[in-house]
């Protein structure tokens, strides 16, 4: 090892200052049988930071069922991989861009939706549609709206270039967020079963190609930074920014996908956190093999690069490839053709060592599984909050004097308005195969060549999970069946990205563990496995946590996507069914949170059962082709989801519901609303009644008002008016 | 009397800049071969009324406020020359 | 009809384009390679959407330079057709193929949704399969496509017939007054959606008629475009091929 370098001695400070605990830093010492030389150290504090090792996590997301009929590929990989039927996969996942948005919000997320789509792509996958999930603080808080204008533009400058349709995803607004917003990226791919690629690197000797982008400086502790807090020196961590190129994307998306059709190589990965280091263990780890890297040949953007800054550069856009030896060539030819640099880095061995070189120096050597196998996993202290049974008492529901009024003032709120002011920045039609866009219940797309396709959604109520983490992460779960049951899907699996705050805050670990809880019972329930999904901590600025939030991304199967239901009333006369039962829930409910600024109580309760005979009408009725509309009804209760169910039209109803109003907002789950031509009305409530779901028929479609008659009130507002608050709502309060 | 400034703002040394990316790789392929790099910036021709305070000053605050995106982005000030209203 | 469809770096509706030709439609399409200098013996050549070079510095700015282009000029000169759409239309006016220029959007934001065009001439190879005045529905994606000449230029092209499509409300209206912004979706001087050249064998259109070409999306209005275009009868029931 050589000591000529300009780098400074490592001990026990050092690495603490790189993030690695003190008994961390005595276990690599062990693992070597030495001190670390100074690259070692920065690969070790990479590899074993939270971002790349789950360390908190791990013990608790082994509750995950990950096996199901149609997992062909569980968590562990770029991402996880579903059968869909007609020999075709569909492969996804869901990433978090939450640190790297709220310093740079422009290229935080453009960077967040390139490397979702590259996990994608090196399963072999052409990615087809992306989901963003985004959570902001209050409108009116420090830099907000520019963090929100800087991170739709930054979605949909990157997606739009590189041309794959954001469909849907959901936005929201909550104080706890000022000051660490979510960034959610969610892409799905699509492959033939026979040509899925794993990133298993194998066969020594095999040559390492590097490709795309050259190596800057960029993003140098990337994953180290998403595993801190954020403090006030967070501001001098700016340097760290990564620029994304989605031309540069688009191109070597095109050449990998060229690549693997060949058969020339073994094995790809994206350079995404810890860059070539995370991507060099990985591979060599899954396969069980060594690797030597020569640094000198890594293309560079800027001299004097030292190996530390190599190994752990965050440029985007690059890829590594294990190509076969001796057909190296007509990968390189495909990368040259494409107009992208790509170089010979090293090969393979059978040692299972990772041996690196720099100036003719060996820089690094270190043996793989053991750093891998022996990466620290702890069980964090846990604790219920001290506060959480004060906030869980039940909350007073104060009666509104004119529902009418209430539900105008709730339109008119960012987080319940139309956010086509978002959307309509992200190209949603492109590729067609977009049967249902931004705006409904779930997205569907079409699979060419078929009349089947997919429903898309993404859920979570951060508000439920703060009050209840196990119910929320139930919750989230059983409204993204819902969802896709609107449109008829059936799922198949879910990923999840889930974001908490500091996990060594034992309040945090709890929530934590409740949350998987909760979502594991939904899985169960509705047998849908998690087949990928991520991790995020640390959201936390001063000591103050994010509300937990663990955002579930789910995808089902749909026979046939012609003559779906749409999410709004569509026919002049239709009957309008309420599905479910109410059951006066407020804990954690909008009408409170937005009209009182009061969070309180246990938010509603989950029956899985009573979801899953929702779920299952639903699919039966839609593929039965027996209903025009439905709807889910969600935050905001029955009032939302039926002005919902009206602006989207343009028609009125004429409604007579037995509750008092205040009930109108109430949001007891395993509900939702459906409109069927009359002379089936009777025949659809049947089926209701079989499956023993209650229904009941609360009047017709028509007219142009939303006009409502309960207990001792009457609403009667103007769809036109309505669509105007609803539609206006977010860029009023943005300002733009 | 009014002052007249440009101010310039390009992409840091260390960033990557995608567009001089493209453009220099645009131009070789054009046979320009002796193009090495290109920086892909922006400039701003600016008006000011002569006040009291320091024009330099001034026009810095308005670039680190609004023009450059000082995490990714430097910038610099010239000076045009001074007019008679 | 043999078509090709020419593959720029960046560009993203090549498959879209493609996907019509050949299985609504029926066509031989080929993929064409920005690098070639050949458009083969392909009668009508599309420059698709996307972001050809990122649209960086200016859209189409580079993609012009391709050695494709040559040949495509070549193409049109000798009556071929040629219609670009979205970055294909930017990518002509960059080649000086339909005089005009883009700059952003009025919005200054990237836009996607509905836009309503009303048809100007049905006389053209693109057209035959509209009447002139039907309003279509048509999908937009763009954030450089507001349309600008000179006003003299622009009055020349009206006065030749070159505006082939504007944008209008949707009863076919006139996009001005108030609801200007919501119906000329980018800004376009004189609401101008596309325009063809003096002989009327190249056409430019910021809207995609490829993304609404099946009834499956709610919406088949733009399948006439590419239909009239290779010479068969628009009203085909949207095909699930």
């Amino acid at each position: 090892m050589s000591a000529t370098r300009n780098e400074p001695p490592v001990d026990i400070d050092l690495a603490k200052a790189q993030g690695l605990a003190e008994d961390e830093y005595g276990q690599i010492c062990d693992i070597l049988g030495r001190v670390p030389t100074y690259t070692e150290l920065g690969i070790t504090s990479a590899l074993w930071s939270e971002h790349c090792s789950y360390k908190s996590s791990k013990v608790y997301l082994r509750e995950f069922p990950t096996e199901g009929e149609h997992v062909l590929q569980g968590p562990g990989e770029n991402a996880g991989i579903v059968d869909i039927g007609d020999g075709w996969v569909a492969v996804f996942k869901m990433e978090s861009h939450n640190h790297p948005s709220f310093i740079e919000p422009y290229q935080g997320a453009a960077t967040g939706v390139g490397g979702i789509l590259r996990d994608i792509f090196t399963m072999g996958a052409r990615p087809v549609a992306c989901l963003d999930a985004l959570r902001f603080g209050d409108i009116d808080a420090p830099r907000m709206r520019y963090l929100i204008d800087g991170v739709v533009r930054g979605i949909g400058d990157y997606g739009n270039c590189v041309g794959i349709p954001t469909v849907g995803g959901e936005t929201s607004f909550h104080s706890g967020y000022n000051e660490n917003i979510l960034v959610n990226a969610f892409a799905l791919g699509l492959a033939r079963r026979d040509r899925i690629f794993h990133a298993r690197a194998s066969g020594a000797g095999n040559p390492m190609l590097y490709a795309g982008s050259a190596t800057g400086r960029d993003g140098i502790h990337g994953a180290t930074m998403a595993s801190e807090a954020f403090g006030s020196e967070s501001e001098s961590k700016r340097p760290t920014v990564q620029v994304g190129d989605p031309f540069a994307e688009k191109i070597v998306l095109e050449a990998c996908l060229e690549v693997m059709r060949t058969d020339a190589a073994v094995a790809v990965q994206d350079m995404g956190a810890a860059g070539l280091t995370s991507s060099a263990f990985e591979m060599a780890d899954r396969g069980g093999v060594g690797f030597r890297l020569n640094l000198d040949r890594v293309p560079l953007r800027e001299p004097n690069l030292s190996p530390y800054e190599i190994m752990l550069s965050e440029s985007q856009e690059r890829m590594l490839l294990v190509a076969h030896r001796g057909r190296q060539e007509e990968v390189v030819k495909i990368f040259e053709r494409w107009g992208l640099e790509v170089a010979e880095i090293g090969e393979i061995t059978s040692d299972g060592r990772a041996q690196i070189l720099a100036g003719g120096e060996e820089v690094a050597s270190m043996p793989i599984s053991p750093l891998a196998a022996n990466a620290p996993m702890y069980r964090r202290p846990v604790a219920v909050p001290s506060d959480l049974a004060a906030r869980q008492e039940p909350p007073e529901v104060p009666e509104p004097s004119d529902p009418g009024t209430v539900l105008e003032r709730l339109l008119d709120t960012p987080e319940l308005g139309c956010k086509s002011w978002i959307w309509r920045q992200y190209d949603h039609t492109v590729r067609t195969n977009t049967v249902i866009g931004p705006g409904g219940d779930a997205a569907v797309l079409v699979l060419k060549g078929s009349t089947g396709g997919l429903g898309l959604t993404s859920d979570v109520n951060p508000v439920y999970c703060s009050l209840d983490p196990a119910t929320g992460g139930a919750q989230a779960v059983a409204e993204a069946v819902r969802n896709l049951a609107c449109v008829g899907a059936k799922p198949v699996g879910l990923t999840d990205c889930l974001n908490f705050g500091n996990p060594e805050n034992p309040e945090v670990s709890w929530q934590f563990r409740e949350a998987v809880r909760g979502i594991s019972a939904g899985c169960r329930a509705f047998d849908v496995p998690v087949i990928s999904g991520n991790v995020s901590f640390y959201n936390e600025t001063e000591g103050r946590s994010i509300p937990p939030t663990p955002t579930i991304a789910m995808v089902g199967v749909i026979a046939d996507v012609r003559n779906l239901p749409a999410a709004h009333f569509t026919a002049v006369g239709d009957r309008v069914l309420l599905l479910g039962q109410d059951a006066n829930e407020f804990g954690g409910s909008a009408y409170l949170r937005l009209l009182y600024g009061v969070e309180q109580g246990a938010p509603p309760k989950v029956d899985l059962e009573a979801e899953s005979r929702l779920a299952g009408l639903l699919r039966f009725l839609v593929s039965d082709e027996r209903i025009h509309t439905a709807h889910d009804l969600a935050e905001g209760g029955l009032g939302i989801a039926l002005a919902e169910a009206c602006v989207g039209g343009g028609l009125g109803v004429d409604l007579e519901i037995d509750c008092q109003p205040h009930q109108l907002f109430s949001e007891t789950q395993a509900r939702a609303i459906v409109a069927v031509a009359p002379n089936t009305a009777e025949q659809v409530m049947a089926e209701a009644e079989k499956r023993d779901v209650p229904v009941v028929d609360v009047g017709a479609v028509g007219g142009t008002a939303l006009k409502l008659r309960c207990d001792g009130a009457v609403v009667n507002s103007e769809v036109e008016e309505l669509h105007r608050i609803w539609s206006t709502a977010l860029p009023r309060a943005l300002e733009m | 009397m009014t002052v007249r400034a440009r101010v310039t703002v390009y992409p840091r040394p260390e960033i990557l800049d995608p567009q001089g990316k493209a453009i220099a790789g645009a131009l070789g392929r054009l046979g320009f071969d002796r193009v090495l790099d290109v920086r892909a910036g922006k400039s701003f021709e600016i008006e000011l009324a002569e006040g009291s305070g320091s024009v330099e000053e001034e026009l810095g605050q308005i670039s680190e406020k609004l023009l450059a995106n000082t995490l990714i982005e430097d910038y610099s000030v010239e000076l045009l020359e001074s007019e008679s209203a | 009809m043999k078509c090709g469809v020419v593959v720029f770096p960046g560009s993203n509706c090549d498959h879209d384009v493609y996907h019509v030709l050949k299985h609504s439609l029926g066509q031989d399409v080929h993929f064409l390679w920005h690098g070639d200098s050949s458009v083969r013996d392909c009668e009508l050549v599309v420059l698709p959407g996307g972001f050809s070079y990122g649209d960086y510095l200016r859209a189409g700015a580079m993609a012009v330079h391709s050695p494709i282009m040559a040949a495509v000029r070549q193409l049109a000169d000798n009556g071929g057709r040629v219609l670009g759409v979205c970055n294909g239309f930017q990518i002509l006016l960059e080649a000086g193929m339909l005089g005009g220029a883009m700059r952003r959007n009025q919005s200054l934001r990237f836009e996607c949704r509905d836009a309503f065009l009303r048809v100007e001439r049905s006389d053209l190879p693109f057209t035959s399969g509209y009447r002139s005045g039907q309003v279509l529905r048509m999908p937009i994606a763009h954030a450089e496509g507001c349309y600008i000449d000179t006003e003299e230029a622009l009055d020349k092209l009206e006065h030749n017939g070159r505006v082939v499509f504007r944008y209008v409300d949707s009863e076919g209206g006139a996009a001005e007054g108030e609801q200007a912004a919501k119906w000329n979706v980018n800004g376009s001087a004189r609401a101008i959606a596309g325009v063809c050249n003096e002989a009327g064998n190249v056409l430019g259109m910021m809207p995609h008629p490829e993304r609404c070409a099946d009834k499956l999306f709610g919406n088949d209005d733009g399948l006439a475009v590419l239909a009239s275009a290779v010479g068969v009868a628009a009203d085909l029931e949207g095909v699930l091929a």
